[in-house]
């Protein structure tokens, strides 16, 4: 099975009723319910990691949107994944500060230990590489998030030490 | 000593004051007394006396900018906004707020929310920020159990409600109109101005977009009045300012100063100076959009006039600093790569030029730049200025390339003439 394959997994099934559930009442609490659809995503991709086209179609289906207009939302943001992720994403910030104190030593150390390059995933569908915009913890730069843990003053000892205490 | 109204009560690596402490602090008296002794007329009125002006960028007067929305009409809904989405490269300041005293923010909404009649506020504060998130959910639970939240606060007659909206990562969405559209569930492309916000913002009802510094200073104007917070600043402007440093230098962070604090005093005091074996050669004082200052200007008070008239914004305060072994080509690089990526794609100089001149600074840091390129960089500082594009996206970009073409006349013809980078390993140090 190729990477893809083995990250899409689930991802073709219908959402489970208690989210569908859940994805409802978030639209009618709103005057218009598809100010609820960015949320809504978001518990999507808590659930699966990415937004499926399936998924997607649900999504749209329960906030009275058409596919394509979600779709048009969901590609706008960096961080609402239309393909799929590894188990834990890794944020890597690109932005000035972190350049300016080193990041691209992080980004090439960062590559050969996993083998992939930014915005790939390794085989073994456990990590994805992501650069991002600055995190804003520039005062310890360079900055990274490994899932929701923002990790500051990142050497690549410092590096080692996350990526394996997360393992 | 010198007054820190916005940072007093945060304790570095504790966690923030819950509602009980905030309140032996002096917390939500701004509330009891603007909502049960003053209009809301009043409220705007203190605002506007003393003086505040926008910490998001733009520096506009907060007064005035509330004094457009029109009188409430019965049953209309109008909506106050913090804006927490904070994407832009080098700044750090609202975070050190949200996490550090959630309930500051919450109180300064109420107030602000009740000066202007809104029905409804939202605290749009950007996705990566975990643990402000989970600081104002608490922050937010704990003020709604106490009635400071919902219908008829205090007994006032004031209804209010607080949603918090995590965005997903998207740069321009901290530009209010864009913001607003987010808010409304599309594509997040910024609106054309008129018609202002604050007549025809979120579904078309009025709205008002604050950052969230200058929100946090709203209760302690209520509560010591205007006068007091004039004589806060150093220079012109009222109040404190949280500036920041990062980069080489000795102690990178942010610290609430008086506005109007020399570059040279936040640079060498706080921030410790630079860093054994670096030296300043510059540096962006207020984020990734305003434009280059020298290491000979250090010594411009940071009020927003000044920073102006040396040619450059106080923006966000948050300074970037560029020291003297890292490449100036190579950081302009970094810095227009970033507003490539983010432009929202509506207008073609922004769409079009940005990937361009990215490109042209790559070519140049690779070794194939050529004398032409020079040019074409700075026509493209012209074709993206203020004025060019849809909003304000495109002539931010603009600032640090135009700036950094003069400043760095020589090492950008070092380039092109030795056909390479001359700083060994760019940024790779
Ligand atoms: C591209 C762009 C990004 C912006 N991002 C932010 C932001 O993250 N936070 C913010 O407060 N203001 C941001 N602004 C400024 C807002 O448009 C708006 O002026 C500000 O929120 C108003 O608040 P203030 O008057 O209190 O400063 C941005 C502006 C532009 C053009
Ligand atoms: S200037 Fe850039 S970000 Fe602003 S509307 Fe035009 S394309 Fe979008
Ligand atoms: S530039 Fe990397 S965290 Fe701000």
């Amino acid at each position: 099975m190729s990477t893809a394959e083995t990250l899409a997994d689930s991802a073709s099934e219908t959402l489970p009723d208690a989210l569908r559930e859940e994805i409802r009442l978030l639209g009618q609490h709103e005057a218009h319910p598809r100010a609820a659809c960015i949320e809504a995503l978001q518990r999507v991709q808590r659930e699966f990691r990415w937004v499926s086209d399936a998924h997607l179609r649900e999504v749209a289906g329960l906030l009275g949107m058409s596919a394509a207009d979600l779709d048009g939302v969901a590609t706008y943001f960096n961080l609402i994944f239309r393909r799929p992720v590894g188990r834990r994403v890794l944020l890597l910030c690109d932005s000035v500060s972190c350049w300016l104190m080193g990041r691209e030593r992080l980004e090439a150390h960062l590559s050969a230990r996993l083998g992939i390059r930014p915005g790939q995933t390794t085989p073994d569908g456990d990590v994805t590489l992501l650069p991002t915009v600055c995190l804003g913890h520039c005062d310890h730069a360079p900055a990274l998030m490994l899932g929701d843990a923002l990790h500051g003053d990142v050497d690549t000892q410092k590096l080692d030490a996350i990526l394996e205490a997360a393992g | 000593m010198t007054e820190r109204p916005l940072t007093g009560r945060i304790r570095p690596g504790a966690p923030p004051p819950d509602r009980e402490a905030y309140e032996r602090a002096g917390g939500y008296q701004a509330m009891r007394r603007a909502l049960l002794h003053m209009t809301p007329e009043e409220v705007v009125g203190d605002v506007t006396k003393s003086g505040l002006r926008g910490r998001g960028g733009a520096g506009f007067g907060t007064g005035q900018k509330w004094s457009f929305v029109p009188k409430p009409k019965p049953g209309q809904r109008r909506y106050l906004v913090a804006n927490a989405d904070e994407m832009e490269p080098g700044t750090f300041k609202d975070r050190l707020l949200l996490e550090g005293d959630p309930h500051q923010l919450v109180e300064a909404v109420v107030v602000s929310a009740y000066a202007l009649q809104a029905t409804d506020a939202y605290i749009f504060v950007r996705g990566e920020y975990k643990l402000a998130i989970a600081r104002l959910t608490q922050a937010i639970g704990e003020a709604t159990a106490a009635g400071y939240l919902g219908t008829d606060i205090l007994g006032a007659g004031y209804a209010l409600s607080l949603h918090l909206h995590a965005s997903a990562g998207r740069y321009i969405c901290g530009e209010e109109t864009a913001l607003l559209t987010a808010l409304e569930g599309r594509r997040a492309l910024p609106r054309s101005k008129p018609p202002f916000p604050q007549v025809s913002g979120l579904w078309g009802a009025p709205s008002v977009v604050n950052n969230v510094e200058t929100l946090c200073n709203v209760p302690h104007i209520v509560n010591n009045g205007p006068e007091w917070f004039k004589g806060l600043g150093i220079g012109p402007d009222g109040g404190t300012k949280l500036y920041g440093m990062s980069g080489r230098v000795r102690r990178p962070g942010a610290w609430e100063l008086p506005i109007g604090t020399p570059l040279r005093e936040i640079l060498e005091e706080h921030a410790g100076g630079m860093q054994e074996g670096y030296r300043l050669r510059a540096l962006l004082p207020g984020g990734a959009s305003t434009a280059f200052l020298g290491a000979d200007q250090l010594d411009i008070p940071m009020d927003y006039g000044s920073v102006e008239k040396a040619g450059s914004r106080l923006g966000t305060g948050t300074a970037i600093v560029l020291d003297d072994r890292a490449c100036p080509v190579g950081m302009i690089r970094n810095l227009e790569h970033f507003f490539a990526q983010e432009s929202c794609g509506w207008c073609t100089p922004c769409r079009d030029g940005l990937p361009w001149v990215e490109r042209m600074l790559q070519a140049l840091e690779e070794g194939d730049g050529e004398d032409e390129d020079l040019a074409q960089l700075q026509r493209h500082v012209g074709l993206l200025g203020m004025g060019k594009t849809f909003c304000a996206h495109a002539p931010g970009a603009m600032a640090p390339l135009g700036s950094g073409l003069q400043k760095f006349r020589e090492e950008f013809a070092q380039h092109v003439h030795q056909h390479r980078c001359p700083w060994p390993a760019g940024g790779l140090h």
